[in-house]
């Protein structure tokens, strides 16, 4: 090695030390902000092959996952949910800041595929298909779970997962907690708290906080005297035996 | 009249601008540009291709598979066109007639870096303005379509309708996407003129910028074990440091996957990450230099 080059490596080396922690730091403030958060594992790479995990790793992950994503589509169209939950599991794993996979994945397997179970022409066992729809309805849960663990700044999948509680699993509780974490992310909409108000009044024992709620939306201001809260204030008026010198003059709905 | 010449400088941006405008207009002649017609392909085939999926999905696929091809093509082009700079200069003589003129080297190098990093720039601006478009056009698309469909729905609806559409087309948080594309090429191109510099032909330089490439894309691995971790083994952990020390970590720069999954890069951050970029672009042109100034020509 000539002199020239030893001197060339040894910035090289230099610059490599004097940056190493400048890269770390940056890295944890990459991550702090919801960047690299991929995890890209062997069992990862033994579901979608060699080349495609070497080009995951390459920085080419995003196209990855939508061709994956369509391999999915197309295993949707053929009806092969198995196929379905597979992919779309690896397509979450390859891109897990991206809501819409999530969503979808959650609202495949909750609605889709699980009404395909119950109607499975091909299970004459009707506690076998009831079963196998429940499953769905738990992978469901489960898809869009793990997706608010790596979104939690993100109204959508708290959505998403309040409704299979309170649509599929017919778990208002849960379906209340959902919404409500929902609702104090950063950009909400304002029907996020309704949604989890409306659980709570179908909540058993939280009845009266659900009034209380009810009664907060109720007074601030026009824009929440909706039909659907004026019509839960009057029932859980009723239900919760509220004195009559209490209550709220409420328009006629 | 005697007329005395102009003053000689020792370093003039003049003569880095002539130097770099002819290497821009040397590989503008190689027809390198031909690979936008593959873009605006790729572009059209995706977006007709996706027309059946719900239009959250085809402005997703559409955005990734685009930044996704522009990536590949700066990151090509930056590899590609460096490596063959200096020794097509070489092959040619065309090296030895500027440095027998009172061209300094640093002048040289300087001026075919900044041709390559304009040619990068030129492609770069050329790709997002078809990616611009292709989406604006969808996203006309997607709004007629909706208006067409929800024209008897409340206004309030159809105008919440409307804003999901545009929130999913072009959106400043792009820019910055597009941006680190850039800047990873950037540094590419000076890494491969580093390469090139001791390199004895141009596919060497190709192949290791290539491997250089995969290992930047790990190499914080690497480096957060090397780090991290309390005791590794003694061996273990000079090969961590070296692989830490000597390669950048790309993954730094390859923001555009969670910008286009709805992430939002604070301009602190990204500045940051662009002065990170500009330290390994200059770090790396100094280095080439120092080997090409006591190069044997």
């Amino acid at each position: 090695m000539k002199k020239v080059h030893l001197i060339a490596l040894l910035i090289v080396l230099g610059f490599g030390a004097a940056k190493a922690p400048v890269e770390q730091r940056l890295t944890g403030e990459h991550r702090a902000a919801f960047f690299h958060g991929a995890k890209l594992s062997l069992d990862l790479r033994q579901q979608i092959g060699q080349m495609a995990f070497l080009a995951a790793l390459s920085g080419f992950r995003s196209v990855v996952a939508d061709l994956l994503f369509i391999q999915a589509h197309t295993a949707w169209e053929h009806v092969e949910w198995g196929r379905v939950a597979l992919l779309l599991n690896q397509v979450t794993a390859l891109e897990p800041r991206n809501v819409l996979y999530w969503d979808t994945a959650a609202w495949h397997m909750a609605w889709n595929a699980s009404v395909a179970a119950r109607y499975d022409k091909k299970e004459p066992r009707e506690a076998l298909r009831i079963k196998r729809e429940r499953e769905y309805f738990h992978v469901g849960a489960d898809f869009a779970a793990r997706g608010i663990q790596n979104n939690p700044d993100r109204y959508n999948l708290y959505e998403r997962l309040g409704m299979i509680y309170r649509d599929k699993l017919g778990d208002h509780c849960k379906a209340a907690d959902v919404f409500e974490r929902g609702a104090h992310t950063v950009k909400a909409p304002d029907y996020e708290k309704r949604l989890a108000v409306y659980e709570l009044a179908q909540c058993p024992g939280r009845e009266r906080e659900a009034y209380a709620r009810f009664r907060e939306l109720y007074e601030s201001g026009e824009h929440e005297r909706l039909p659907s809260v004026i019509k839960w204030l009057g029932i859980l008026q009723e239900k919760l035996n509220i004195p009559a010198s209490e209550r709220l003059n409420l328009p006629p709905n | 009249m005697i007329t005395t010449p102009p003053k000689h400088r020792a370093f003039s941006p003049w003569r880095i601008h002539a130097i770099a405008s002819n290497a821009l207009l040397e590989l503008a002649r190689l027809k390198v540009f031909y690979f936008l017609l593959l873009f605006a392909l790729l572009i059209i085939g995706s977006s007709a291709f996706m027309m059946e999926f719900p239009f959250h999905e085809q402005f997703q696929v559409l955005k990734d598979l685009s930044l996704g091809a522009m990536s590949i093509f700066t990151w090509l082009l930056a590899v590609l066109a460096t490596a063959m700079i200096l020794p097509k200069d070489i092959e040619d003589r065309t090296l030895y007639t500027i440095l027998a003129k009172p061209v300094p080297r640093v002048e040289y190098l300087l001026g075919k870096l900044l041709g390559v990093l304009w040619l990068l720039l030129l492609s770069t601006v050329l790709m997002s303005a078809m990616f611009a478009l292709a989406l604006a056009t969808k996203e006309h698309l997607v709004v007629a379509q909706t208006m067409r469909e929800m024209a008897h729905a409340p206004q309030e609806q159809l105008q919440a309708a409307l804003r999901d559409v545009h929130e999913h087309a072009f959106t400043s948080s792009l820019v910055p996407g597009v941006l680190s594309i850039y800047l990873k090429a950037a540094i590419f191109a000076s890494l491969t003129l580093l390469l090139s510099t001791f390199a004895t032909s141009s596919i060497f330089t190709i192949i290791v910028s290539f491997v250089i490439y995969f290992i930047g894309h790990v190499q914080h691995i690497a480096r957060e074990e090397w780090l991290g971790s309390a005791h590794p083994m003694a061996m273990k952990k000079v090969f961590l440091a070296l692989v830490a020390l000597l390669f950048p970590d790309l993954q730094l720069f390859n923001l555009v996957d969670d910008i286009v999954a709805g992430n939002a890069i604070q301009m602190a951050l990204f500045v940051k990450t662009v002065g990170l970029g500009c330290a390994y672009t200059f770090v790396y042109a100094f280095v080439a230099y120092v080997i090409f100034a006591y190069k044997e020509l």
